[in-house]
């Protein structure tokens, strides 16, 4: 018997290993054949498992697609967003700012109509802060020669009128509030009758006849009897007439936007606005200006 | 006359469950086998040879190295094209030369780990070509620079590797 030293062991067992495979080759070189018996086994082996592989591979590259690979986009995304954000901003600046030099336009257009009348731009700065009054502050006061009962308006129309005034701030009690009135007239009749807010949006003209014809869209005007307002400043526009006893019932749109005021005249004198030829120049509001003495 | 008295240098051989060398030998063959298939670049590891290489510096015994080797060796013919034997007489030899040079050198630095992969790696597939040319009349070429890069590409590999199958060693 042939005994293999303990050294030589696992050299002879390479050469026999080796042997064998080349056997193999040479039997696969001379049959042509491929082994495929020996193939079908292992792929038949190993084919379940790469399946399951693939599967958790195309998964994991799925979410990583999915949420992973995405992290630049989302990043994109929320930058564009942000752009988007801020050029929105922007726009919405511009166009506050657009509207704005509309309005003040607007102002120094009234203004410049009527050079002649003292009158102080003012904005305002805040709402009442009593949800059951209509009342805004503006940021002119005592300083500016602002005083009680003082009338406030816009190029459209009658604010209300100057309540209560402090140093450097007054509030103005609006046309819409229960408290306000103001002497007025219906443009076409001439026909008489305070306007007063009952604490919404439309104001009620009281003590009209019922004889008297009034219809809607005629136009309301003050009347310059309350010592407040100067004669014919527009007041609003009849909505809605119904008969009543013994007075018609008579609602007034105000001519005025009484619910997104901005800026404000602030009306020094009871002088009749008479537009004036001469177009005279006074500041923005905020802006200093001197005050004429109220003519009273 | 003096005595020649040899160096004594401890080197540990480590062991492992059989079934952990299995389910390694088949995630190496099973990751070879579908990962190129969506990362094409991951064609040029061979992971297969870098277990037969782990297992063999680790074990160091060259009977068992060379009969893992001729295993995946043969599996990798198997789940290929080539003809079976080709990978398995190259694995055979490169599990047996690493069984040999694990008993006798130290295969646990990094450095040298890398440095054994690419040896290896370049004797397994001069292995590989030899035995093309010789025995089945296949002229391939035998050194390229792609070689060389697919070297020290799996070596770096074989760097991360191995730390990670270290775990599955059982304690001594």
């Amino acid at each position: 018997m042939l005994a293999v030293p303990m050294r030589h062991r696992s050299l002879t067992l390479l050469g026999v290993v080796l042997l064998a495979q080349v056997l193999a080759l040479a039997v696969q070189i001379r049959t042509r054949s491929q082994g495929r018996l020996i193939r079908v086994w292992a792929v038949e082996t190993i084919t379940p498992l790469e399946r399951a592989g693939s599967w958790t591979i195309l998964k994991v590259r799925g979410v990583w697609n999915g949420y992973f690979g995405l992290i630049h986009v989302r990043r994109d995304n929320a930058q564009l967003q942000a752009e988007n954000d801020r050029l929105r901003l922007r726009n919405i600046e511009l166009e506050s700012q657009a509207a704005e030099s509309a309005r003040l336009a607007a102002l120094v257009g009234f203004r410049d109509a009527h050079a002649d009348v003292p009158m102080l731009a003012a904005r305002v700065i805040a709402a009442s802060a009593d949800s059951s009054s209509h009342a805004i502050f503006i940021n002119r006061g005592e300083r500016d020669g602002i005083r009680r009962n003082m009338a406030v308006i816009t190029p459209d129309g009658v604010v209300g009128k100057v309540f209560e005034v402090y140093r450097n701030t007054a509030q103005v009690l609006l046309l819409t509030d229960k408290e306000s009135g103001v002497g007025a007239l219906l443009a076409g009749t001439r026909t008489q009758g305070p306007v007063g807010g009952v604490g919404e949006p439309l104001l009620v003209m009281k003590y009209v006849s019922n004889d008297e014809n009034v219809s809607a869209g005629q136009q309301v005007l003050t009347s310059g009897q309350d010592q407040i307002f100067p004669k014919d400043l527009p007041v609003g526009t009849v909505a809605e007439v119904r008969p009543g006893a013994p007075f018609k019932q008579i609602l007034v749109k105000p001519a005025a936007h009484l619910d997104r005021l901005e800026e404000v005249i602030v009306l020094l004198t009871r002088q009749e606005l008479v537009k004036s030829p001469n177009a005279g120049t006074e500041s923005a509001p905020g802006g200093s200006s001197t005050p004429a003495k109220r003519n009273q | 006359m003096a005595a020649y008295t040899p160096t004594e240098t401890h080197i540990e051989v480590h062991k492992f469950r059989v079934l952990a060398v299995i389910g390694v030998t088949l995630a190496a063959l099973l990751i070879q086998s579908f990962l190129p298939v969506h990362f094409p670049r991951a064609r040029m590891l061979d992971l297969p040879l870098l277990v037969t290489l782990y297992f063999g510096f680790s074990r160091r015994n060259p009977s068992t190295g060379l009969l893992l080797g001729m295993v995946i060796g043969l599996a990798q013919d198997c789940l290929g094209r080539s003809a079976i034997g080709l990978y398995g007489i190259a694995k055979t030899l490169t599990g047996f030369l690493a069984s040999s040079f694990g008993s006798r050198i130290d295969v646990e630095h990094p450095l040298s780990r890398f440095g054994l992969t690419v040896a290896f790696y370049i004797f397994h597939q001069a292995a590989y070509t030899l035995t093309q040319r010789v025995l089945l009349a296949q002229h391939e070429a035998l050194f390229t620079t792609h070689l060389l890069l697919q070297a020290g590409l799996n070596a770096l590999v074989a760097i991360v590797l191995f730390p990670l199958l270290d775990k599955l060693r059982l304690p001594s």
